[in-house]
């Protein structure tokens, strides 16, 4: 007993580097005053990242081996999309490198958020964060409000075992994409979502800039099925953390 | 009307209708109709006049404008691998929608994108008859076309690299591929007005281009104005390429392989030749668009990959033909 709570305490990496959007967020809310010293470019976006704020406070870093290994990291997080070239050749340098899956239902944000916990020596932060997110999640009550379609660029949408759908299905929607036996995410033709009778449709943000990608949900069609309300996404929607009980509460 | 001509109106009439069929909303054909003409209550009226109409109205215009597009351009030109995808002339209109749009005129001024789209055609085939001309070789109106298409599509990569969209760089392959995977009426509306006035164009050139066939020196002493003749098809290719490019993205080889189809069914004729290439390019580019949605109806597979399966063999038996000595 007494070696296991020594041994985090010894093993707690003094410089760490996140250079996932999702790990850079719960690093930020986890770390230890200077502990965390880079995260992703794209945690200073606001458009991407709830925690931008916080991030900007922190030099940044492009996923790029070369930048990492000179800021002489003894741990960096990343994840699984994440995960390329820079990450073989930082782990051939040396530099222990963790890569963590994506979380996306309420038990994977949990164990999650357990895991960095651990992996930055802070068991007592992480266990404060999920008391609080359970707490919100306590908060929320169990309702049914009808059937909700998660519609993006490329007419893209969010099946079963994604972010997306554990925030419609949380806040009470039935998520039609899940319905027609979509897992993860996949392309849901324009005239399947027009036939499926949303009564709720949630588009995915917009970003600057244009692109036909994104003219789908300009598409008259969709304008027309959509006599129904429309909600857009937010920053609060791409990652598997406690953000997403903002994303939940503010589904009408 | 002859045989051929009746054919190719039943063949385009019937892929109209099939076009309109099939969708992944899996309906029954009657209700899709009724809904279609009669409208109606729920989601089936929605899907058939603001998804499929549109979508079967743009492969018949987007067809047609190309298939007469490459007949006019083969007769001008007096060389059958002049098209317009070919040699850069629908890179250079996808050069120019592709400004529009990252530019944000086609937002602040919907006729920006068909307008952008026409100025870039128009400098492609404007570059390459001032180059080529009916003078000039087939080695020149390659070199031109492969420099012209080389320069567009670097072009397109370079601006859609450059735009803060996330999605826009992916959009390549539809700038050089093309597709009409969810377009809608208002891009009807924005395409088909200026097509119409280039086919009208084109359609006048047809007895110009009949005397070129005997040269040009026998073309003006027929009472041809070479000059007028060029602007009136330079116009017309523009009018016609530039919208539709705007509209579906840059399709190849339909205006390439359909007037070589349809060439010896005309006597050669270039003014024969025209209608029955719009007929046949309505007819092939339907076909291809069937073919895309019932071969990954899940995934947009670009109607490019297609008409370039199609149109690739044409070329190499093209080639076969020029290297045993025959004319092409």
């Amino acid at each position: 007993m007494v070696a296991l709570v020594a041994t985090p305490a010894l093993a707690a990496p003094a410089r760490v580097v996140s250079m996932n959007l999702c790990t850079d967020q719960l690093a930020l809310m986890l770390a230890a005053p200077g502990q965390l010293i880079s995260v992703g470019s794209y945690a200073q976006d606001p458009d991407l990242s709830p925690m931008a704020d916080a991030a900007k406070a922190l030099p940044a870093n492009h996923g790029r081996a070369e930048e990492i290994y000179l800021m002489a990291p003894d741990l960096v997080l990343t994840g699984q999309f994440s995960a390329g070239p820079a990450v073989r050749m930082l782990q051939d340098l040396g530099i222990p490198v963790q890569i963590l899956p994506p979380a996306d239902t309420i038990p994977q944000i949990r164990d999650q958020i357990t895991r960095i916990g651990d992996l930055l020596g802070r068991q007592d932060a992480a266990r404060d964060l999920l008391a609080r997110f359970d707490e919100g999640l306590a908060r929320i009550p169990q309702r049914t409000k009808g059937r909700a379609l998660f519609y993006d660029a490329n007419g893209f949408t969010a099946g079963g075992q994604t972010l997306s759908d554990t925030i419609l299905t949380r806040a009470g929607w039935q998520n039609i994409a899940a319905d027609l036996g979509i897992t993860g995410p996949g392309a849901l033709p324009l005239e399947q979502m027009v036939m499926a009778t949303p009564d709720l449709i949630v588009t995915g943000a917009r970003w600057p800039g244009q692109s036909r990608a994104e003219a789908i949900l300009d598409h008259p069609a969709l304008r027309h099925a959509a006599k129904v309300p429309t909600v857009t996404t937010d920053n609060t929607w791409i990652c598997g953390t406690p953000f997403i009980l903002t994303a939940i509460e503010n589904l009408p | 009307m002859t045989p051929l001509f009746r054919l190719l109106v039943a063949l385009v009439l019937a892929l109209f209708v099939t076009s309109l069929l099939i969708g992944p909303a899996g309906v029954g054909a009657l209700a899709s109709l009724k809904a279609l003409v009669l409208g109606g209550d729920g989601p089936l009226p929605i899907v058939m006049r603001q998804i499929r109409l549109p979508r079967a109205l743009l492969g018949v215009a987007v067809g047609a404008g190309l298939g007469l597009t490459g007949a006019a351009m083969q007769g001008y030109l007096r060389n059958p691998l002049a098209e317009p995808g070919l040699i850069g002339v629908s890179g250079m209109a996808a050069l120019g929608a592709v400004i529009a749009i990252q530019t944000g005129a086609s937002l602040a001024f919907a006729l920006a994108l068909p307008a952008a789209a026409l100025a870039g055609a128009a400098i492609g085939i404007g570059l390459l008859v001032a180059l080529a001309g009916p003078r000039g070789g087939s080695v020149t109106l390659i070199l031109a076309g492969v420099a012209i298409s080389a320069m567009a599509g670097a072009g397109t990569a370079l601006v859609l690299n450059l735009s803060p969209n996330p999605y826009a760089a992916n959009e390549i392959i539809f700038w050089l591929m093309g597709s009409l995977a969810d377009r809608s009426l208002v891009h009807v509306a924005l395409a088909l007005p200026p097509m119409a006035l280039g086919a009208a164009l084109i359609a006048t050139t047809a007895r110009g281009l009949d005397a070129l066939t005997l040269g040009e020196a026998a073309a003006q002493a027929l009472g041809i104005d070479a000059t007028t003749l060029r602007w009136r098809l330079i116009a017309g290719v523009a009018l016609i390429v530039g919208p539709a490019t705007a509209v579906a993205g840059a399709i190849g080889f339909v205006g390439l392989v359909v007037p070589h189809l349809l060439r010896p069914w005309v006597g050669a004729r270039p003014s024969r030749l025209l209608p029955a290439s719009a007929l046949g390019g309505a007819a092939l580019l339907l076909a291809a668009d069937i073919a895309v949605r019932v071969i990954t109806p899940e995934r947009d597979l670009k109607l490019g990959v297609l008409t370039a399966i199609v149109g690739a063999p044409l070329f190499l038996h093209l080639i076969w033909k020029t290297r045993s000595g025959g004319r092409i």
